[in-house]
């Protein structure tokens, strides 16, 4: 009874918070409700046993992903007229996007339900007693590993790239260097004088 | 508790629904408690560094200090800026309180003593933790004021930094427990150096790791020396600016459950959780039984931690913004990677057979 109470009370927040999320006027509110709806989302997955799943899509999109968008998203100064006036030229286009999305969904659930495609036909089957994370682990780390460390390599050139990029040095600056702080000892700034009376001092 | 409220002739379902909200209040309950005395205690260690009496009127000692301070800003009005994000503005401290405490529920208080003990804890801890974040960033931004974006702004780039470091750290002492569950952790450390002493803090190889932690906890919870959201001198008082009332005392209640989480956190990952810190029987039920001492021990380490926390607070100068992305990201993110490296390498060598 619990089990069906959450998977109502989640999906249909998912799908709420999704349409809130199209629906919004204010792009702020949008960035919200899109992790409200990651959020139960996650609870979608717990309900179907996949907590890792669920916890690394918190850790992810709401911890990190969500949080730098929102970050970009408050600091724009959107103009809402000019954005509203893209609407027209830009609807054939979503229309079709909509459908090809639509069709593909048709598709899916046609397939998963007329074809051989249910769990327990996949290649891999999921042994019931292993944990979710030693069950990822070993097709991450065993049978893909050459594939998911490549994957791995891709990114970080990717991050690289994106240092490169926006790396440039900049001359002028006068950039903190904590060694040669520490290392000033008193002696190599400071010095005794004792100045004799209306000589002045010498800098 | 499932099975004494199944006693009392309620159904599997209705048991366990009565079990678990009771089992919530017997944790949420006593927390708000203990988050009010550390608040106490927070002032009274503070003062006593800084040679001054503090709060010594309330109460014999001034223990009561804390409540007569919530019961003054209960009392109060709740003012809502005219210009503010009337509906945002109100979730933001609502958010900062509901996910300081949601993330106790996996926190073991003694063996069997965790109110879920799941699998994945620690990763449910690391995902609370980061959604932390959004109160102080909604509350900043609702308020539509200078100051408080400000803050946000800074408490977003603060914390995305720090968890990075806390991830590996977090790894490393997953791979020597080699589970992701905070009992299976505790569990993995008794005996762990010489089979004598109780934590992974003890073995030089995750001392350091230790040390880091400790540091990014005080980030993550944007504590002094690193409490740049609120610097007051030049933010005003950060994101908290424009609350007054009860909203104010939800950001309070929040910040310091989260401060007393990352001590539990800190003593359960490093230094044994409930385990005493050496290994020998009678250290194990001295107090009546093994889950009352338990509960010794782990609020012992706490406290302790929660000391270092206040210490920190009275001795040191604030970091600037510039220091702080430096440390995050040049010092703890470098040093934290090699040490995954180092210390999956020692285990391959040690544990697994070999490095090839």
């Amino acid at each position: 009874m619990i089990h069906v109470f959450a998977f109502y009370l989640f999906a249909s927040i998912v799908v709420a918070s999704g349409a809130m999320t199209i629906l919004a006027r204010n792009p702020v509110h949008s960035v919200l409700w899109l992790i409200l709806a990651f959020f139960n989302a996650a609870g979608l997955m717990l309900l179907l046993g996949a907590e890792f799943i669920a916890m690394l899509l918190i850790l992810v999109y709401v911890g990190a992903v969500a949080v730098l968008f929102l970050f970009v998203v408050m600091m724009l100064n959107i103009d809402f007229a000019r954005l509203r006036a893209g609407f027209a030229r830009y609807l054939p286009f979503g229309l079709l996007i909509a459908a090809v999305l639509l069709a593909e969904i048709v598709l899916a659930i046609g397939v998963w339900s007329f074809g051989d495609l249910g769990p327990d036909t996949r290649m891999a089957t999921i042994d019931p007693d292993v944990p979710n994370i030693e069950a990822i682990g070993r097709a991450l780390y065993d049978r893909y590993l050459l594939v998911f460390e490549g994957a791995g390599i891709v990114l970080l050139v990717a991050m690289v790239g994106a240092i490169v990029l926006t790396q440039r040095e900049r001359a002028g600056v006068r950039p903190q260097n904590i060694g040669k702080q520490i290392r000033r000892r008193p002696e190599d700034a400071t010095r005794n004088t004792q100045p004799e009376v209306g000589e002045g001092v010498e800098l | 508790m499932t099975a004494f409220f199944q006693s009392l002739g309620m159904s599997y379902e209705w048991a366990w629904f009565v079990a678990t909200i009771s089992a919530i209040l017997l944790i949420a309950l006593p927390l708000l408690l203990a988050v009010a005395m550390i608040i106490y205690a927070d002032r009274k260690i503070l003062a006593a560094i800084m040679l001054r009496r503090g709060p010594n009127v309330v109460g014999p000692f001034g223990l009561l200090q804390s409540f007569a301070d919530g019961l003054k800003v209960f009392l109060k009005e709740t003012i809502i800026p005219t210009s503010a994000n009337r509906g945002l503005f109100l979730i933001a401290p609502i958010v900062t309180f509901t996910v300081a405490l949601i993330a106790w529920a996996v926190i073991p208080f003694g063996p069997n003593m965790a109110l879920a003990d799941i699998n994945v804890a620690l990763l449910y801890i690391l995902a609370i933790s980061s959604l932390g974040v959004y109160g102080v960033i909604i509350s900043g931004w609702a308020s539509n004021s200078k100051y408080p974006f400000y803050s946000a702004l800074r408490a977003a780039a603060q914390m995305v930094s720090y968890e990075v470091s806390i991830g590996f750290v977090l790894l490393s002492v997953v791979m020597f427990a080699g589970t992701f569950s905070l009992s299976g952790i505790i569990e993995a450390q008794q005996g762990h150096v010489f089979g004598v002493l109780n934590g992974f803090g003890f073995n030089p190889l995750l001392f350091p790791m230790a040390v880091i932690f400790l540091i990014s906890a005080m980030a993550e919870t944007a504590r002094t020396p690193f409490d740049l959201t609120e610097a007051e001198s030049e933010l005003v008082a950060g994101y908290q600016t424009e609350y007054s009332s009860m909203s104010f005392a939800l950001f309070w209640l929040g910040e310091y459950a989260n401060i007393l989480l990352m001590c539990a956190l800190n003593a359960i990952l490093f230094w044994g959780g409930w385990l005493p810190p050496i290994d020998w029987a009678p250290l194990y039920d001295f107090l009546f039984t093994p889950e009352i001492t338990g509960m010794f021990w782990l609020f012992l380490k706490i406290l302790l931690g929660f000391f270092i926390f206040s210490w920190a607070w009275a001795t040191l100068p604030r970091y600037r913004y510039d220091q702080l992305m430096r440390l995050g990201w040049k010092v703890f993110l470098p040093i934290s990677l090699i040490w995954v490296v180092l210390v999956s390498g020692y285990l391959m060598l040690t544990r697994h057979g070999g490095l090839l």
